[in-house]
């Protein structure tokens, strides 16, 4: 039994069905405490798969069931990172972190009661991703890397079972992006949450995924599959040895065949 | 050969701060412009002899301020009592349609032609009827005062709330949250910024709104007392309660830009902030 269970879903943007299909039969399933990163070519509808796992868009076709649920709206057991940082510019860092508490239950009805033990968590969590000291700084006082992790922080919280991550660190630099997988590696295996990573950088999927999947370009499908059969903790000099070069260059020419096919 | 001697040169003193770019310089300088602006206008109407009844000099418009402070400052205190009243229901009605409106564009779509169309009425046509509805006083003024300042506050809530980023919305609604939820805790706060500089424009605009409707429909206030004046040919009287009023409204926009300051300070941080920390 899986925990998240795609079957045949389709998307196509716009009112009437005739907007751009963006996804299209896509079939899938991820086992609980999976890690399973998404990747492909741009614009292939990685980004509207996370929407409708969500709930955030009904898909036009087909059915996806998380946690043996069809999915019919938001769900609130979902932890999500973006892109952006996505931090409200009016909150401090660590009420930034806390917004999840105010609106998923039951955690939003124990808030007043249990404050004290619900900071030391956020507090916690910011420690873990090398945030101490910044709990009272506004959003705007942090760099990008640290903004980026606080918006993880806020998509862990809640203690989601299902982690949705939208090519989360795709903004940073590179060495800033690789200190957030070994953080993102200490959350998964503290947590052990189930993780759907959508990104464009193979050496991020498969440093940091058990199982990689390749989308097609638009309408997307999963074209192809792989395991990463790499023990953990995994350290970043993992990256550079044969079997992980080797498994990013077949994920390569994959995407490359998918571009081909487009064209 | 002359870069490295200047490079050789012994280092020059600390150069001290141009004189207007010191910080006390910059504090007293709206002051110096204000004393100035009186200064020139007096001395225009010394030079050219300009009659009182046309011009009077500021030392004839303070003389004639202090000599009838008692009804100046009764009157001001009614208008200034109108005017808050008005903007007061202004601020409540403009908040909530300005939510309304930007949350739904279903709303929107319905009744901001309307909105519109009543905006571009003249306040100043609508006074005669609100006399024939709640006759010559207090109420007319406070409703003109509420009428034209309640659209810039509407305006710019709804357009904050409709331009929140979909990314951040999205934030929200993968937790599950409901759409109020969602102008709590997003919307409202976004708008913030804003609101704050509606409230600048419309408090401006609501002492307009009561000061005409007193000139029009009352026998109080210092729109009234202006009235009062200049038909008994008091020039230096009616000009001092121009002065009144624009102390009034300087005073009003200060109090709205504490307020602003010290609740979305994080809309105006300064370009430095960003140092303090990271």
């Amino acid at each position: 039994m899986n925990f998240v269970d795609l079957d045949g879903v389709s998307l196509r943007y716009g009112e009437d069905g005739d907007g751009t299909l963006a996804l299209q039969s896509a079939t899938l399933g991820v086992a609980a405490g999976e890690f399973v990163a998404v990747v492909g070519p741009s614009g292939c509808g990685k980004s509207t798969l996370m929407k409708v796992v969500t709930g955030l868009w009904p898909p036009t076709a087909g059915t996806v069931m998380v946690s043996g649920k069809e999915v019919v709206a938001p769900l609130s057991i979902v932890g999500m990172a973006f892109q952006n940082p996505t931090l409200l510019p009016w909150r401090k860092t660590l009420d930034n972190v806390m917004l999840p508490l105010e609106i998923v239950q039951p955690h939003s009805g124990r808030l007043r009661s249990a404050r004290a033990t619900y900071v030391a968590k956020a507090r916690d969590l910011l420690a873990l991703v090398g945030l101490r000291g910044f709990e009272d700084s506004f959003p705007w006082q942090l760099s990008g890397g640290m903004q980026q992790r606080a918006s993880l922080c806020r998509a862990l919280i809640h203690d989601p079972e299902l982690l949705m991550l939208d090519e989360p660190f795709a903004a940073l630099d590179m060495f800033t992006r690789e200190e957030l997988w070994l953080a993102l590696q200490d959350v998964f295996m503290a947590r052990r949450p189930t993780v759907i990573l959508v990104t464009h950088d193979l050496r991020e999927a498969v440093f940091l995924a058990d199982r990689v999947l390749v989308m097609s370009a638009r309408p997307g499908r999963i074209i192809a599959e792989r395991a990463v059969d790499l023990p953990r903790p995994r350290k970043l000099d993992i990256t550079y040895e044969p079997y992980s070069v080797a498994l990013v260059h077949a994920l390569r020419e994959h995407i490359s065949a998918a571009r081909a096919t487009a064209a | 050969m002359a870069t490295i001697e200047a490079l050789d040169a012994p280092p020059k003193k600390p150069r001290k701060r141009p004189f207007l770019r010191r910080r006390a310089v910059r504090r007293a300088l709206p002051w110096v412009v204000i004393v100035a602006i009186f200064v020139l206008w007096e001395v225009v109407v010394r030079a050219f002899q300009i009659e009182e009844f046309v011009l009077p000099a500021p030392s004839a418009v303070f003389a004639a301020g202090w000599e009838w402070r008692g009804p100046i400052l009764e009157n001001s205190w009614q208008t200034l009592l109108t005017t808050v009243v008005g903007f007061a229901f202004a601020v409540i009605f403009g908040l909530l349609t300005g939510v309304a409106l930007g949350s739904s564009s279903l709303i929107y779509d319905g009744f901001y032609p309307a909105l519109v169309g009543f905006n571009s009425i003249p306040k100043v046509a609508v006074i005669p009827i609100l006399v024939i509805w709640f006759g010559i006083g207090t109420v007319p003024a406070i409703i003109t005062a509420f009428l034209i300042s309640f659209f810039p506050i509407l305006v710019n809530v709804a357009a904050g709330i409709a331009t929140v980023e979909p990314e951040l919305k999205d934030v929200l609604r993968a937790l599950g949250a409901r759409p109020w939820q969602v102008i709590l805790k997003v919307g409202l706060p976004r708008s913030m910024p804003y609101f704050f500089a509606s409230l600048k424009v419309s408090i401006t605009f609501a002492f307009v709104g009561s000061i005409v409707a007193e000139t029009v429909a009352s026998n109080k206030g210092i729109g009234n007392l202006m009235l009062v004046a200049s038909s008994r040919f008091e020039v230096p009287l009616a000009f001092a309660g121009l002065l009144v009023t624009s102390i009034m409204g300087i005073g009003m926009y200060l109090v709205a830009e504490f307020i602003e300051r010290r609740t979305t300070g994080w809309a105006t941080r300064g370009a430095d902030g960003g140092a303090r920390r990271a």
